[in-house]
């Protein structure tokens, strides 16, 4: 059922790593172009898309599902405020330290967790994100500054900022050199790190590791039997999927430097766990686009309202046009969840492999003879089937 | 000791809801093997009929109030009262109870149809399908309840006769364990349900049935009987239990939108606690769990053990699925 992932040639990585960097460092024209063409939306794209790679890492290839990732997100956070305040504003050890940190957060929820398989380790990660989640809106109030969220002072610390002689002007904002990222340059620091994810998430699909992540998903028996112990195998996943939350969540609390605890509860990891089907579960570019279009259609839905119904349904006879806008109007504006509920059903009902088997089967669909020479190409490229 | 009673009752009123819809959550387990992510919307959904009750009795007009002479006031009075007086507004003070008896066919009905429209689909793919699929359901559920209803909790009254406390220590020979009359009920409706389940399951033939295929579905299906039909209505038994725990527990807590949620992470935890597919074991554990966490609340524990109120049900859970991952009850 399985397709063990086959090492294609170097060349062919590095154009998709090279096509990937285009399209990323691109975005702010072709965003323009579908009204995304803004730091914000562009930003979440990046954040969000980082975080559902990771979580692929874990869930698409093992098939371990995990309901307890916005924990490390939340870690990533948390840490990242920390280090602006006591040290510098400077992103770097920021990032460095998130990434750190949410490591050995999942080190110790993975050692435990991973004892167990299937719909245990999902409950066991799902006490152990609510047991963060509960201690941070609670006793670790000092730490966390509690329902208020943790916010970065104009008084703080800054250790190094203040033996180089930096000081704090205007409002407190994550800076890489001097450079105050904001707006594009904001989108860019996201985006290098996006890169930066992709290219080891490759990595990692291509190793030996990867088709011993892969092994595990489709027959753990079997590959004990060969004489590897999954084990650590498993835990070095979900460990790395762990620092990608951790980064992600950095990153998010360097564009808005801003930490809270809702970021941990547990309807925030069932979202990756969305992006990720959604877009297409243990495939490369599945994640990324995955989170691209919930984060896209979430800014496009939310933004529509009663006014905007009325005139998009004006050109229809007024009582068609009336029983149009009743119909839409629960989905859009306040209801975008219910739409993305609706979504995700149809998606695991008809197309589990998410939006890349849906393309598959549309270039199958039209490209008839074509498609056929096409498609263990897509295969390879989208790694496992 | 009067706070160790007092605290004891807090956790089984708790633990009868935890009980009630771990139960739920075990029976569909148990017989169709799915792993049912939407349960706690559908102890939501009973709230919501409450809800649903509530509005509907009192469908109001504006009337001209009388005791206001010198200007024109009006108020709104309810159909019922304007048509049969005090009986009128003793129907609508018994809004709950009312809810009870409507709860029972309108859950039956959600059950069934959620088993035959989505689930069946699903028995055959993998827990992590069944549990992304159903965890969807419930998105979308609690979506729609929130277009209907707002976003905000709405507050449901409990009828006037039992709105009170009652000084129950003095029973007991002890003073100053004054308990809401509400609560007791809950503990005792929850009581009285899960017997009524227990009884349903082990008197009647159905229930043997049932029972059997549990334990060997294909035996049950060589011997010419269609267990599948029967597991159905299962599932449309377990949908009325966590309907009547929700609407039960309206008074309680004010229902709103995303309060299944809240309920579904622990109830799973309660159910992995007494052991996956045991139904003693989920009923002991939710009382059990119930009354660590109000035990874990008082302040006298707190003071040694900053916090743990919050996390205790999680730490417990933790504990029993690494040393006895089978759960408390549950067969190996």
């Amino acid at each position: 059922m399985h397709q063990i992932i086959t090492p294609s040639s170097r060349g062919k990585d590095l154009s998709i790593l090279l096509i990937f960097i285009a399209v990323v460092l691109t975005a702010p024209l072709w965003g323009s172009l579908i009204g995304a063409g803004y730091p914000d939306l562009l930003q979440k794209f990046a954040i969000f898309g980082l975080f559902a790679i990771g979580y692929n890492l874990l869930f698409g290839l093992t098939g371990y599902l995990s309901f307890g990732h916005a924990a490390f997100l939340g870690v990533g956070s948390y840490v990242t405020v920390w280090s602006f305040k006591l040290l510098s504003m400077n992103v770097i050890p920021a990032v460095m330290f998130a990434v750190v940190f949410s490591g050995i957060f999942a080190l110790v929820i993975g050692f435990l967790s991973l004892r167990r398989s299937g719909i245990y380790f999902s409950i066991l990660t799902l006490a152990f994100a609510q047991m963060s989640y509960n201690l941070a809106y609670s006793v670790l109030t000092p730490i966390t500054n509690g329902e208020t969220g943790l916010r970065v002072l104009r008084d703080d610390p800054r250790v190094i900022d203040n033996a180089l002689g930096v000081t704090l002007e205007g409002s407190p904002l994550g800076d890489l050199f001097g450079i105050t990222l904001t707006g594009y340059a904001g989108f860019y620091f996201c985006a290098a790190m996006l890169i930066l994810g992709f290219w080891l998430s490759l990595k990692i699909f291509r190793s030996p590791f990867g088709m011993k992540l892969v092994a595990i998903k489709s027959n753990q028996t079997r590959m004990e039997y060969t004489g590897f112990n999954p084990r650590p195998y498993l835990l070095s996943a979900f460990v790395i999927s762990g620092m990608y939350a951790g980064l992600a969540g950095s990153l998010m609390a360097i564009t808005d430097p801003l930490a809270g605890a809702e970021r941990m509860q547990w309807t925030a990891s069932g979202e990756v766990v969305l992006m990720t089907i959604l877009g297409g579960l243990g495939t490369l570019f599945g994640p990324i686009l995955g989170a691209a279009t919930i984060k896209y259609f979430e800014n496009i839905f939310s933004a529509i309202n009663l006014q905007v119904l009325e005139n998009t349904f004006a050109f229809m006879p007024e009582w068609l046009g009336g029983i149009m806008v009743t119909i839409t109007r629960p989905f859009v504006g306040e209801g975008w969840h219910l739409t993305l509920g609706v979504l995700f059903m149809l998606i695991i009902i008809f197309m589990p492999g998410g939006l890349i088997e849906g393309f598959r089967r549309l270039s199958r669909l039209f490209g008839g003879k074509k498609a056929a020479s096409e498609t263990p190409a897509a295969e390879s490229e989208g790694g496992v089937k | 000791m009067e706070a160790l009673l007092l605290q004891v009752l807090n956790g089984l009123d708790k633990g009868g809801a935890y009980a009630l819809i771990a139960l739920g959550l075990t029976l569909v387990f148990g017989t169709l093997g799915v792993v049912n992510f939407a349960h706690g919307a559908l102890f939501m959904l009973g709230a919501f009929v409450a809800v649903s009750v509530q509005n509907v009795l009192t469908i109001s007009k504006k009337v001209k109030d009388e005791s206001i002479t010198f200007f024109d006031a009006y108020k709104e009075t309810p159909y019922l009262e304007i048509w049969w007086g005090d009986f009128g507004s003793l129907i609508i003070d018994f809004s709950v109870p009312i809810a009870i008896l409507v709860a029972i066919p309108v859950m039956l009905l959600i059950g069934l149809a959620m088993e035959r429209g989505l689930v069946r689909h699903f028995y055959k793919r993998e827990h992590a399908d069944q549990i992304l699929v159903t965890f969807g359901l419930a998105i979308v559920l609690q979506e729609i309840v929130k277009a209907n209803f707002g976003a905000n909790p709405i507050p449901i009254s409990a009828p006037d006769a039992v709105a009170g406390s009652v000084d129950i220590g003095s029973m007991f020979g002890l003073t100053g364990v004054v308990y809401p009359w509400w609560r007791i009920l809950y503990l005792c409706f929850s009581l009285a349900v899960i017997a009524g389940v227990f009884a349903f399951l082990h008197m009647t033939t159905f229930g043997m049935v049932v029972r059997a295929g549990m334990h060997d579905r294909e035996t049950v299906g060589l011997l010419g009987i269609d267990i599948q039909r029967r597991f159905t209505i299962v599932f449309g038994l377990a949908a009325v239990v966590a309907g009547l725990a929700g609407v039960m527990y309206t008074p309680i807590l004010p229902p709103d939108y995303h309060m299944g949620m809240d309920f579904l992470v622990l109830s799973f935890v309660v159910v992995v606690v007494g052991g996956m597919g045991s139904l003693p074991g989920a009923v002991a554990a939710g009382f059990l769990l119930g009354i660590l966490q109000s035990f874990f609340s008082m302040n006298e524990v707190k003071q040694y053990l900053p916090g743990i109120d919050q996390i205790i049900i999680y730490l417990v859970a933790v504990i029993i699925l690494l040393v006895r991952p089978r759960g408390l009850m549950g067969k190996d």
